[in-house]
């Protein structure tokens, strides 16, 4: 029943693009201001979506098993929250989400635009569209969310069960928001172009976008990341596994194009550049959603298994592509003021560095995650990227671009003075200082971890020092910076002072080493509601520091999988996190215990810098009143 | 006899080139070094040379053929063809188990001797390793 409502307000919505259409059309031409109908349809259509979107999550409410995307993905009992959550949790439901947001979005601009060009805003709801129109046919003709199976099975094939957590339920609609709201900055930029609108008032517009898509991939990365860390049981928080990757190449096109509209807005320059990132950004957020739903990723041959979507989205993304490039070459006209002229010792220059490291760093990641795709394509070698791919590409440009960092936004714009600015010089050499005191005693790669660290205490400090001096003037980029330059102080100390212990335990058994003492006391069998659990107890001693903890093995009845779920004891300055496995008719546990530093300041240090984009956000709208 | 424009232009072309090469060169470089590649059991016992390199070896784990002390996992990797003896202390995921398909990252100590360093870890119950299926399927 519910299918049956969501299935045609979606055909519904796909119709009401005509009507959007036609008088967008006629709109353009004539009338000065913008046609109240465009408004009304979008918003139709906004409710379609929205009704269609509620009608997939009611049927997975109700566990109505008529309904394929419901069978596959659900099961009765599993608890509310999950049945939700489960409405995204797969390639269709997640896809509509998409299109919820495609449609929410174009109609927030359209409100949020008033006292913008009008033919602007309608081109920009005219490319929005075609996105829309795009994803409408794709959901319909390939992925439909609402397809009807019969005979009614049962009982569904339930959820995987690491998927089933609250981190993980809210992942996607955050990540979403980041993704879809890069699509806003594509359609407007495109529209713009073609109207030569691309100016300081178009750029102060646009920046709000960005930094609104920014915050929520920055927060939807972070999720992910936290779920990673406790939930797969590897004590990490990046894994450079090609899934996480996706997410973090529009990360970067995204940062960089923040910065890039800056010199825009405040100088009237680099205007292709932004032109370029934001297309690029956007094919990126594309990219991700279908190679994570389509499973590309994990092998091409799954690709094979459903030619259709891959063929389908890949021509879509290619007729995009096309467009938007053709747009580009054929209307873009340089910087009117081709004059600009800016010296080397400037916050242009410094920004287009920053640009620099960010392609560079954009283009390891994109490679490192394409190239085993491409390799098995041609020659069906396979192989895999690992992290000291990443590692040895990233972490040593990590050293100038955390300086340049620092010392960038001392400057001022067009041409500043090296006078009075000393305390640059002084501040590194006491950072650098610091940085031994504390590694001094490690023995392996002394030299570069000293510096790498140096660096990042140097891009600490001098933003703290700005962030009193200048009397919170630039709070929020003040902040993001701040909030990088402690990420990567966590992530380095975390990787330097992890300590890990491996082994096989029987219960009842001891292992000791010269640091550690790990006693298996005891395991408890109980009966949950959608699963058994085994819960084992330790007591670990480190120095005469008792800590008790308690992971646990669930076996799950529907899918019958079997997940280990840590202990984690967060303190302050470092976590302790101890998991379980089991090995099929063994009576031997495999037990991982690890000590890790700063994983809490990992996760602060994220918020900061988002908080940096949302001060940033509304200190705007302040000036504005 | 070019105006400072042309020339600062010119500098800024060739710095963007000397660093595009310098990047795609570091780029492919590391890649030949990281690369880990993928074989079955009847691959090593092809290999000609045995490099101390890290590979992956991938296939069905041998029914019976688990052993597990304090500090080892042993096992037998088998494609029906041929198999792999394989030697293992670490975490090990929760689907591994006897005749289900399994990954193992590490080094070759000869062509039937695998020294893993990590078993990887899927997560669904009906999951084959692509790399395993296709290994699998090719007898």
């Amino acid at each position: 029943m519910y299918s049956f409502i969501g299935y045609y307000s979606l055909i519904l919505g796909l119709i009401i693009s005509l009507p959007i259409f036609f008088f967008s059309i006629k709109n353009l031409k004539n009338n000065k201001i913008l046609d109240n109908k465009i408004i009304s349809f979008s918003f139709i259509q906004l409710l379609l979506v929205v009704i269609s979107f509620f009608g997939l999550i009611l049927s997975f409410v109700h566990s109505d098993f008529s309904n394929e995307t419901v069978f596959n993905n659900s099961h009765t009992t599993k608890p509310l929250f999950y049945k939700i959550s489960g409405t995204w949790g797969n390639h269709e439901g997640s896809l509509l989400l998409w299109l919820l947001v495609l449609t929410l979005f174009i109609f927030i601009f359209l409100i949020k635009s008033k006292n913008l060009l009008k033919n602007y805003r309608i081109l920009t709801l005219l490319f929005q569209q075609i996105i829309i129109i795009g994803f409408f046919f794709f959901l319909i003709k390939s992925s439909n969310p609402f397809n009807y199976v019969y005979p009614i099975p049962i009982e569904g094939l339930g959820l995987n069960p690491i998927l089933q957590d609250p981190a993980l339920a809210i992942h996607p609609p955050i990540l979403y928001l980041g993704y879809v709201g890069s699509s806003i900055i594509f359609s407007s930029v495109l529209a713009a172009t073609t109207l030569d609108y691309i100016s300081k008032t178009w750029a102060i517009h646009i920046k709000n976008w960005i930094l609104v898509s920014w915050i929520f991939l920055t927060l939807g990365i972070l999720l992910g990341s936290i779920w990673a860390y406790y939930e797969l049981g590897w004590g990490g928080f990046w894994f450079w596994d090609p899934v996480e990757n996706v997410s973090l190449m529009p990360w970067l096109a995204l940062t960089t194009l923040l910065h890039c509209v800056l010199v825009l807005e405040k100088r009237s320059a680099l205007s292709s550049w932004v032109i370029i990132l934001s297309i690029t950004t956007f094919t990126l957020s594309m990219c991700g959603t279908f190679l994570v739903r389509s499973g590309i990723l994990n092998s091409v041959h799954t690709f094979a298994n459903d030619p259709e979507r891959g063929l389908f989205i890949l021509t879509f993304l290619f007729i995009l592509i096309f467009i938007s490039l053709f747009i580009f070459f054929v209307f873009h006209k340089t910087d009117k003021q081709n004059l600009v002229s800016f010296s080397l010792l400037s916050k242009e220059t410094f920004i287009i560095i920053n640009n620099w490291f960010m392609m560079y760093f954009l283009s390891v990641v994109l490679i490192g995650t394409v190239y085993p795709i491409f390799l098995d394509v041609i020659s069906s070698e396979q192989i895999s990227v690992g992290p000291p791919f990443y590692h040895k590409l990233i972490i040593p440009f990590l050293i100038p671009f955390l300086i340049f960092m620092a010392i960038g936004p001392q400057l001022k714009w067009i041409k500043s003075k090296l006078e009075g600015k000393l305390y640059l010089v002084a501040l590194f050499i006491l950072s650098i200082l610091i940085s031994f005191f504390i590694l001094r005693n490690l023995g392996t790669q002394l030299l570069l971890n000293t510096i790498l660290i140096g660096s990042a205490f140097y891009l600490f400090f001098i933003t703290t020092r700005d962030l009193f001096s200048k009397k919170f003037k630039n709070i929020a980029q003040n902040l993001s910076h701040l909030g990088f330059s402690l990420l990567i102080l966590s992530i380095l100390f975390n990787n330097i002072f992890s300590r890990e212990v491996i082994t096989n335990l029987k219960v009842g058994e001891k292992f000791k080493n010269d640091k550690f003492q790990i006693v298996f006391n005891d395991l408890k069998k109980s009966e949950e509601k959608n699963y058994i659990s085994f819960k084992g107890y330790f007591s670990i001693k480190e120095n005469k520091n008792e800590e008790k903890l308690e992971p646990e093995l669930r076996v799950y009845n529907q899918p019958n999988i079997i997940t280990s779920e840590a202990d984690i004891k967060t303190t302050f300055l470092s976590d302790k996190f101890i998991t379980m496995n089991t090995v099929q008719n063994e009576e031997y546990f495999n037990i991982r215990y690890q000590v890790k530093p700063f994983i809490l300041w990992i996760w602060l240090s994220v918020l900061l810098i988002s908080l940096g984009g949302t001060m940033s956000l509304f200190k705007k709208k302040f000036y504005e009143k | 006899m070019y105006g400072r424009k042309v020339k600062l232009r010119f500098f800024f072309i060739i710095f963007v080139f000397l660093t595009l090469i310098l990047s795609v060169f570091l780029v492919l470089k590391s890649l030949e070094e990281n690369v880990v590649y993928f074989k079955s059991p009847s691959d090593v016992k092809l290999i000609k040379e045995l490099e101390n390199k890290k590979i992956r070896v991938g296939g069905m784990v041998k029914k019976n053929s688990i052993e597990m002390s304090s500090d080892e996992l042993n096992f037998i990797i088998t494609d029906f063809k041929n198999e792999i003896y394989v030697t293992y202390s670490g975490v090990v995921p929760n689907l591994f188990s006897e005749g289900k398909g399994v990954v193992a990252e590490g080094y070759l100590k000869d062509r039937s001797f695998f020294n893993a360093s990590k078993i990887l870890a899927k997560h669904d119950e009906n999951y084959m390793p692509p790399e395993v299926k296709e290994a699998l399927g090719e007898k």
